[in-house]
């Protein structure tokens, strides 16, 4: 691809921080990609799709960056198996619109249907079933990668195994995911079944989703992050699973599979720095706290409004202003439920305003070798950027080190290199087999700068 | 790369032995773990600051600077980037020159203006192509506020840094768009080796305070700053006053 037609664009994340430019270059299908990694100068190439990692994943400062979001097509479907084939660049969202209506949910989806199938593998996205059924890579029967040498593999956990699991959750390192078959879940409603519990602190929350996480496919709780002393960690606890046809009401059963999703508006760009301070987040989350029931049970939603209630506001970033914000996602292995608490206990009484965050319990992990879900408790938060930030979460990271937890790649803007190093044991596997498929280096990104991945 | 809360992985200084160079890294460490490249002379001085800052927990890499030889700047950046990309290149070195000699020696004139402008816009130059290549950093340029308004105690010195002050600001925004950014730091007297002897001039500052300078405005994307604060409505005030006053105030 002739370097003068591409037009030097700055690119950021879903925390709209550290923007850098890169050419940005529009791949249709596989002769384009390969076209533009054959073409890409001496600062690499990196997949992007619908740029929901909050950091700088999907960056490339001074090199190549490869749109994947137009190879989207759907190229083959078993109705049998419920196994797809799909392009990369399609996002969750349109697989939801074409098979909800047949009968077919994703086998996980993160707080948003805004992510590409491609993104889905390289950050090896989780959702409220990990409990049950694992991350998103555990549901890929193969995917085809385009590699440095120009070659197309077919991977999966059979063939090259080592390839696959350091493709899954790998940050688009090891080479461009071109196609993948994705094993769909079968659904009988558009419907679920959703149980609803308001816990007044930290300890009962966690006590009740140690108890009862096995009975639901889905589950996670919103932690109110502003709440201190005896209400820290106050939290909603929402738990369901899909509701089968004889569970809706008559009147719906007719047409069980209905599903429309719609973005209702978008956030306009005019948000000045600071509006989310503690005063307007405390509000907020007691408003929210307050208006959920304290125990319900068997309520139907739809699954926009149970899976993906931010979904709802385009483009909802750009209420944290100009500066943008950072999203901190840890989990710690169960018995470190303590670290958790000084974690919380630190972010609510620092005064750093956070909307709501959200609490989960892990199932297994698995072979991923960057792959963050392992056995217990996730953390997320979104926090705006402010002056004394830095320190607040280095000083959590050494909480998160000592507890032998991690942080999630996806969601890092910030983290620093040699803690990152000590968070993922099996970094030097992943380094291997870059080397093995990527000996010059060709795919690389601001993130892989940025934390000498 | 400089992080999502500007926090820096990597550090060139230009100049890597003087106080400033010294103090900014200092600070840098008092944060993070960080690289740490120094370009300077090979001598005793900068071992010694390259043990000191990897004791404070810097990954310290050394090239060889000279800034009375043309051909070092393009060979010390291509060195200092071979180790990976310089998310901060502070440009720190300079000479005060004696006056006395200055006026009357148009040998030590012309080596004054090798040092203090010739060498600062050729390693401006080369660090901006490779900075624009790399599609992000900072290059931090030490000026001075005796370029701000020459006076006769110092016009020679002060001409130089009028000069490289020029460079620098018509460089950040020949940059603009580009990943690249520029901060050009105008520091009053400052205490330190180059200034060793001489009395303090009024507002006078440290070494740590301009690190502070520094690393404050690379984390806010300043464009430039003035060390003390108050040093800029000072300056403003005496570049409009009248010659004839200017000339006799006593510094």
């Amino acid at each position: 691809m002739p370097e003068t037609t591409l037009p030097q664009v700055p690119l950021y994340g879903w925390g709209r921080t550290a923007a850098t430019p890169a050419l940005l270059a529009p791949v249709h299908g596989e002769e384009e990609a390969r076209a533009a990694l054959q073409g890409h100068g001496g600062r690499g190439v990196v997949a992007r799709g619908l740029a929901r990692s909050y950091g700088d994943a999907a960056q490339n400062a001074g090199g190549h960056v490869l749109d994947m979001t137009r190879a989207d097509r759907v190229l083959g479907v078993d109705l049998a198996t419920g196994e797809i084939d799909v392009e990369a660049g399609i996002s969750l969202d349109r697989l939801m619109t074409l098979f909800v209506p047949m009968g077919f949910f994703v086998p996980v989806t993160p707080g948003t249907r805004y992510v590409t199938v491609g993104g889905a593998i390289a950050a090896d996205i989780h959702g409220k079933n990990h409990h049950r059924v694992g991350s998103f890579a555990q549901h890929v029967r193969w995917m085809d990668l385009l590699t440095a040498d120009g070659q197309v593999r077919r991977i999966s956990p059979e063939q090259d195994p080592d390839l696959f699991w350091a493709t899954a959750g790998g940050m688009g390192l090891t080479g461009v995911i071109l196609r993948a078959r994705v094993a769909m879940k079968a659904i009988e409603s558009s419907k679920i079944l959703v149980d609803t519990d308001r816990t007044p602190d930290l300890d009962s929350l966690m006590t009740l989703l140690t108890e009862t996480d096995h009975l639901y496919d889905y589950s996670v709780a919103w932690i109110d992050c502003v709440a201190k002393g005896a209400r820290m960690g106050r939290s909603v606890l929402t738990r369901g699973r899909f509701a089968r046809r004889d569970e809706l009401p008559a009147k719906q059963q007719a047409d069980p599979l209905r599903y429309s999703s719609s973005v209702l508006l978008s956030a306009p760009n005019v948000f000045p720095p600071g509006m989310l301070n503690s005063l307007t987040v405390s509000a907020f989350n007691e408003v929210w706290y307050r208006k959920a029931p304290k125990r319900k049970r068997d309520q139907l939603q739809s699954i926009p409004t149970f899976f993906h209630p931010l979904d709802g506001v385009g483009e909802w970033n750009r209420i944290y202003g100009p500066r943008g914000f950072v999203q901190y996602q840890v989990t710690v292995p169960f018995g470190q439920e303590e670290a958790m608490r000084e974690i919380l206990t630190r972010i609510s009484s620092s005064g750093h305003a956070s909307f709501l965050a959200v609490l989960k319990r892990f199932g297994d992990g698995n072979p991923g070798m960057l792959s963050y879900p392992s056995p217990g408790w996730t953390l997320a938060l979104d926090i705006p950027v402010v002056a004394g930030l830095a320190e607040l979460l280095d000083g959590l990271d050494e909480l998160v080190i000592a507890a032998e937890g991690r942080t999630y790649l996806a969601k890092d803007s910030r983290v620093r290199p040699e803690v990152f190093e000590k968070m993922y044991p099996r970094l030097d596997d992943f380094r291997a087999v870059r080397r093995r498929v990527d000996p010059d280096g060709v795919f690389t990104s601001d993130l892989a700068r940025r934390l000498s991945l | 790369m400089i992080d999502a809360l500007g926090s820096v992985g990597s550090l060139l200084l230009v100049g890597g032995t003087s106080d400033i160079a010294v103090a900014t890294a200092r600070r840098y460490l008092q944060e993070r773990p960080l690289r740490v490249v120094l370009a300077a002379r090979d001598s005793d001085r900068r071992s010694a600051v390259a043990e000191q800052l990897r004791t404070a927990g810097a990954t310290v890499d050394v090239v060889d600077f000279d800034a009375a030889d043309p051909a070092s700047p393009e060979r010390m950046v291509a060195e200092a980037a071979a180790g990976g990309d310089i998310d901060v290149a502070v440009v720190a070195f300079g000479q005060l020159g004696e006056q006395e000699q200055l006026a009357v020696d148009p040998t030590a004139v012309s080596a004054l203006g090798q040092v203090n402008y010739v060498a600062p816009i050729v390693v401006g130059t080369v660090l901006a192509n490779r900075l624009r290549a790399q599609g992000h950093g900072v290059i931090v340029a030490l000026s001075s506020v005796a370029g701000e308004r020459a006076r006769k105690s110092n016009f020679v010195y002060g001409s130089t840094k009028a000069g490289m002050d020029a460079f620098y600001s018509g460089l950040a925004d020949s940059l603009v768009g580009t990943g690249v950014s520029v901060l050009v730091v105008r520091p009053g007297f400052v205490k330190s080796k180059m200034t060793e002897g001489l009395p303090d001039a009024p507002l006078a500052t440290t070494p740590e305070a301009v690190a502070d300078a520094i690393v404050t405005g690379v984390r806010k994307g300043k464009h430039t700053v003035w060390v003390p604060g108050a040093m800029r409505w000072v300056m403003s005030g005496l570049r409009h006053t009248p010659r004839a006053v200017f000339r006799k105030l006593p510094f």
